[in-house]
């Protein structure tokens, strides 16, 4: 895939200190944007991206020629509208559609980072972003937005820079990774680095991949995206083109062809070394931990908005980590809503087609903005 | 709108800070936003109503007082209004004891089992007493714990609490309870307002 074309790159000269100690500057952050920006200047949304997702939240991925992650929630007309907002998405840094990452050339040793990469964190992310704000001449955003590992950059965003919006959607996340989440994320991590063609990280140099490792990361990573309802209703027991069962170790059974087909094309499209720096990032996330165990505190200067959404099948992010976070709000006497939509579709139901949940994202926004006016 | 809402918008200082726990479809919170500018917040139990508060630009967390009013720190409102819900509650005099740790001031209304209806209700037909503010079968109700004015006039009593000002309404229109029409306003009164304090 040729990602150099259709990428817009802002070069952030500006030096970042990163929690591991070094510092980079002039390093790449790759983004794009919808809608456009009005006079005012108001109505910008910063979307950050979960995980595996990228800065091409809606239409036709350039790269990928798939539709955008979050193709039913932004758009014309959508919960975010860009007819009316302009959004804001950037690859995080760590990543591999075009921001810094593992997989860009070194420029002291000429060779692919690989695991030589720098540990980055949910905090180095967001204060990599932040620059994009004044590379648009925006003072204060309309808002930012995010699921699960995108909803993490919400709350470290606001906590870092408490008047920089005037709204904060947080969804489907928690403000301090659990033990459950970092052991599903290791289990990917040690299925990447246990693939031979991992080479310690420099499979680049050698032109071959671990997409084996990296197939199973995302296999394992995906059923805990879904909910057992889910799965069970979808698939059952159905088999995959077959009429019984065969004896054998191919895929018998639908469930196990889908998960075999999201393996394959994952690699097709994600760096495996990216897939280490992001989850690692993600179990680094202790928000309440950075604030001595008082999560409240990270939000004690800011007067944006909150609007906090969870889903009842959620067992990866849960409802009462949500609501956690709900609570340390109130507890400062913060604006804050919150609701848990019901879904059948587990952690990803932010990303898929739930109508209550794009319809409280739709309100929340157009009624906040109306206000904003008033 | 229901008739009390007025009353209990008339209870309240402009710009004050206010709770509305039980807020159901949010009209209440609207009319003390526009009518005394109120700083609210409302918490409900129903994703359906919190939907509607929500697409009404209200700031609405879902959750069950029982149990989510312990979140807040004490004396976060000035007041906090419960509006027909408190026989609804497992634990009543829990909940009283939240809303007055949470807010300065409670408005509280309760929909009076003493009415001359309800009791001619269960007198003559000798089953439980189905009203216009209680319409439902006794094994589907929601209301676990019905009492009359003189009841929740008692109850200050017996776990403490100043009733600051106390309103039936009968008939859409107000009027004060005090202790010497106390008995005539349990027969007449649909609902009971009380405005309370620790």
């Amino acid at each position: 895939m040729n990602i150099k074309q259709n990428i817009k790159t802002l070069i952030v000269e500006k030096p970042l200190k990163l929690d591991c100690g070094q510092t980079i500057n002039n390093f790449p952050l790759a983004y794009e944007t919808y809608g456009s920006l009005n006079n005012e200047k108001d109505n910008a949304i910063l979307v950050f991206h979960a995980l595996t997702g990228d800065q091409f939240v809606t239409g036709i991925n350039p790269v990928t020629k798939k539709d955008g992650w979050w193709s039913y929630a932004v758009g014309s007309g959508k919960s975010i509208d860009t007819d009316k907002y302009f959004v804001i998405c950037a690859n995080v840094i760590g990543g591999c559609m075009g921001s810094f990452g593992p997989s860009h050339e070194n420029p002291k040793t000429k060779k692919i980072y690989g695991t030589d990469f720098p540990v980055i964190t949910i905090n180095d992310m967001v204060n990599a972003q932040i620059n994009l704000l004044d590379f648009f001449g925006i003072k204060k955003l309309f808002s930012v937005v995010g699921g699960s590992m995108g909803g993490m950059q919400v709350l470290q965003f606001i906590s870092n820079y408490p008047d920089k919006a005037k709204t904060a959607i947080p969804i489907a996340c928690t403000s301090s990774h659990s033990a459950q989440n970092i052991a599903f994320n290791e289990l990917g991590r040690q299925a990447i680095t246990a693939d031979h063609n991992w080479s310690d990280g420099d499979y680049n140099s050698k032109n071959i991949v671990p997409d084996k490792g990296l197939a199973v990361a995302r296999m394992a990573a995906h059923i805990t995206y879904l909910s057992k309802k889910g799965l069970q209703e979808k698939f059952g027991r159905k088999l995959q083109e077959r009429d019984d069962l065969k004896f054998g170790f191919d895929a018998d059974f639908q469930i196990e062809s889908y998960l075999r087909y999201q393996g394959s094309v994952f690699v097709d499209r994600f760096d495996a070394n990216s897939y280490l720096y992001i989850t690692r990032a993600m179990d680094y996330f202790d928000l309440v931990k950075q604030f001595n165990g008082n999560l409240s505190d990270a939000f004690k200067n800011t007067k944006a908005k909150f609007f906090i959404i969870s889903f009842t099948s959620d067992w990866l992010y849960p409802t009462q980590e949500n609501k956690d976070i709900v609570i340390a709000l109130n507890a400062i006497g913060a604006n804050v809503g919150f609701v848990e939509i019901e879904s059948d579709k587990g952690h990803d139901s932010f990303l898929l087609n739930v109508p209550d949940f794009l319809k409280a994202l739709k309100n929340f926004l157009d009624k906040s903005y109306v206000e904003k006016n008033l | 709108m229901k008739p009390e809402y007025k009353i209990i918008s008339d209870l309240i200082e402009k710009d004050a800070k206010v709770l509305d726990v039980g807020c159901d479809d949010g009209t209440l919170m609207e009319f003390l936003k526009t009518n005394k500018n109120a700083n609210i917040r409302g918490i409900e139990i129903s994703k359906e109503k919190v939907q509607i508060c929500i697409a009404k630009g209200l700031t609405v967390i879902e959750g069950n007082a029982e149990f989510d009013l312990k979140q807040f720190p004490n004396d976060s409102f000035e007041y906090v209004v419960l509006g027909q819900t408190l026989q609804a509650f497992i634990n009543p005099e829990t909940v009283i004891r939240e809303l007055l740790r949470v807010g300065n001031k409670a408005i509280v209304t309760i929909p009076n089992f003493g009415h001359w209806k309800v009791r001619l209700n269960l007198l003559f037909k000798g089953t439980m007493p189905i009203t216009n503010s209680l319409p439902h079968d006794w094994y589907n109700t929601p209301n676990i714990h019905m009492c009359t004015i003189k009841d929740f006039v008692r109850f200050s009593k017996i776990i403490n609490f100043k009733i600051f000002k106390s309103l039936a309404l009968i008939n859409q229109n107000v009027s004060d309870i005090n202790k010497s029409n106390l008995i005539f306003k349990n027969l007449f009164g649909e609902l009971g307002i009380f405005l309370i304090e620790k």
